[in-house]
């Protein structure tokens, strides 16, 4: 369903539900490479500015229906994909990215779309060359987002599939639903799993070594500043190297 | 009509239950005249006794003001802008155009998403993956084409609201000025509009006469449809 990689890049994303720790592995391994001397690009879920001004005023209004939420995170993901993700990738650069299609595969379908329609609406797109899978119990990602965080949203709580009315068990079902469909495409993509529950250096640690393997032989575009690439992202731009929050 | 019937999945995760409404699209490329016709078409259908709601593309409240805020920019690439208008459909045809079939309305869709795909053909889309997208979509009772040639296009546009940027395809670089970039450009989706036609059975209707000549002959097949007389090659399925 989705693409070979066709580019001299490298795609390594991560996956999982909100607090199985991937975006805290993702920065360390930004890091990591940049150090390394590679170019780097790290692009995030539903960051697109064009795009922006639309999801917003949905999520506010609670506007979306579970169709119009998942084509609209596609056109997010597609504005990235055509504006930066794809093009750098050609230039051989490695394009990190926090949350990938299988977010979508695993949400939307949670949402109750067709996964087939889900799957198609993402083809153009390519198969990463590493798709992490951070996998957390349902008891623990849950502790550690209701927990640490401000009060949930509207849609990230799930709460327009009214399995609940309380927040924090709309959560925890629409994740439970979520984890569900993500076990389900281990198989089917090929993800890599990781225990999400081990200590961070340890799973950086597996991390790295999983990405050595694929970077042998890799040249990619030379970086000889070190220094992290922001292609229409202020946010990254602001922060001189990576997107933000 | 009864159950809702969609080209692909439809929306899995809702039942609409029975629409007893007629879904009735005229499609047709910019500047033929479609909104003209709509006018008297509704005009025409109320006068009859029958409710009638309109809609065309890029209506919807909640991607209006970010799709136009998009095209006027120019990092808005064609997969996005595919989307983009995807998700407008989307939204439009749940909100609006399904409530009113189950309402028991005569929906005028100015343009459906036939427009949208044969757009995106030239733009490098594959059609495949158009068609899965637009799974989504509702089946109409009737899709209706003004034709027209690329000749009265022009005068009808030069006359009237003029070329526009986008009408003439002017983001694909086919040429160097409006005139020769709108030739070019509507060639292509004449072509694209004539595929699309056989293959989603349109009836096509001569849009090169005078809106009267153009309206007579798109009330024959409504009041067909109306009087369940449409004979199969005249229906979409």
């Amino acid at each position: 369903m989705l693409r070979p990689n066709d580019t001299k890049g490298k795609l390594i994303v991560v996956e999982g539900i909100d607090g199985s720790g991937k975006s805290t592995q993702i920065d360390l391994l930004y890091k990591w490479l940049l150090s390394k001397g590679y170019s780097v690009y790290f692009s995030e879920w539903n960051s697109s500015a064009l795009v922006k001004s639309t999801t917003k005023v949905a999520k506010k209004t609670h506007a979306f229906t579970p169709a119009t939420f998942s084509i609209l995170h596609c056109t997010d993901f597609a504005d990235r994909w055509e504006n930066s993700i794809y093009p750098l990738l050609k230039a051989g650069v490695i394009v990190l990215a926090d949350r990938y299609a299988f977010t979508a595969f695993a949400r939307d379908v949670a949402r109750a779309n067709d996964p087939l329609w889900v799957r198609e609406m993402y083809s153009f797109a390519i198969m990463p060359d590493a798709a992490l899978y951070f996998r957390v119990p349902l008891d623990i990602a849950v502790e550690r987002i209701t927990g640490s965080r401000a009060q949930l949203k509207y849609y990230e709580a799930g709460m327009d599939l009214a399995l609940s009315d309380n927040y924090e068990e709309s959560f925890k079902l629409f994740q439970g639903k979520i984890l569900n469909e993500y076990d389900k495409m281990v198989d089917e993509f090929g993800l890599t799993m990781i225990d999400g529950t081990l200590p961070v250096k340890d799973q950086q640690k597996k991390v790295r070594s999983l990405i050595r393997r694929i970077l042998v032989g890799f040249e990619g575009l030379p970086n000889p500043d070190k220094q992290g690439i922001a292609v229409d992202n202020p946010q990254a731009r602001k922060k001189g190297k990576k997107g933000g929050k | 009509m009864a159950k809702a019937d969609f080209y692909g999945a439809g929306f899995p995760y809702r039942d609409f239950g029975n629409l007893t409404g007629k879904l009735i699209v005229l499609e047709g490329t910019d500047g033929v005249g479609r909104s003209t016709q709509i006018n008297m078409l509704r005009h025409w259908l109320e006068e009859e006794g029958y409710a009638v709601a309109d809609t065309g593309l890029t209506r919807s409240e909640l991607t209006g003001a970010g799709l136009d805020a998009a095209k006027s920019g120019h990092t808005l690439g064609p997969i996005t802008m595919s989307l983009f208008y995807a998700a407008d459909f989307a939204d439009r045809l749940e909100n609006k155009i399904i409530p009113a079939l189950q309402a028991g309305f005569i929906v005028l869709s100015d343009r459906y998403f036939y427009s949208m795909i044969a757009r995106d053909s030239i733009r490098g889309i594959e059609k495949n993956w158009s068609r899965a997208l637009y799974g989504i979509a509702l089946r109409p009772h009737l899709i209706m084409y003004l034709q027209a040639s690329v000749p009265s296009l022009v005068q009808r546009l030069i006359h009237g609201r003029g070329l526009n940027y986008w009408e003439s395809g002017m983001d694909l670089h086919m040429a160097d000025n409006f005139y020769d970039s709108f030739v070019t450009y509507q060639t292509a989706i004449l072509k694209e509009l004539e595929e699309l036609a056989r293959e989603y059975n349109f009836v096509t209707v001569d849009a090169d006469r005078t809106p009267l000549e153009i309206f007579e002959d798109l009330q024959r097949p409504i009041r067909l449809l109306l009087h369940n007389r449409l004979t199969k090659s005249e229906r979409p399925f």
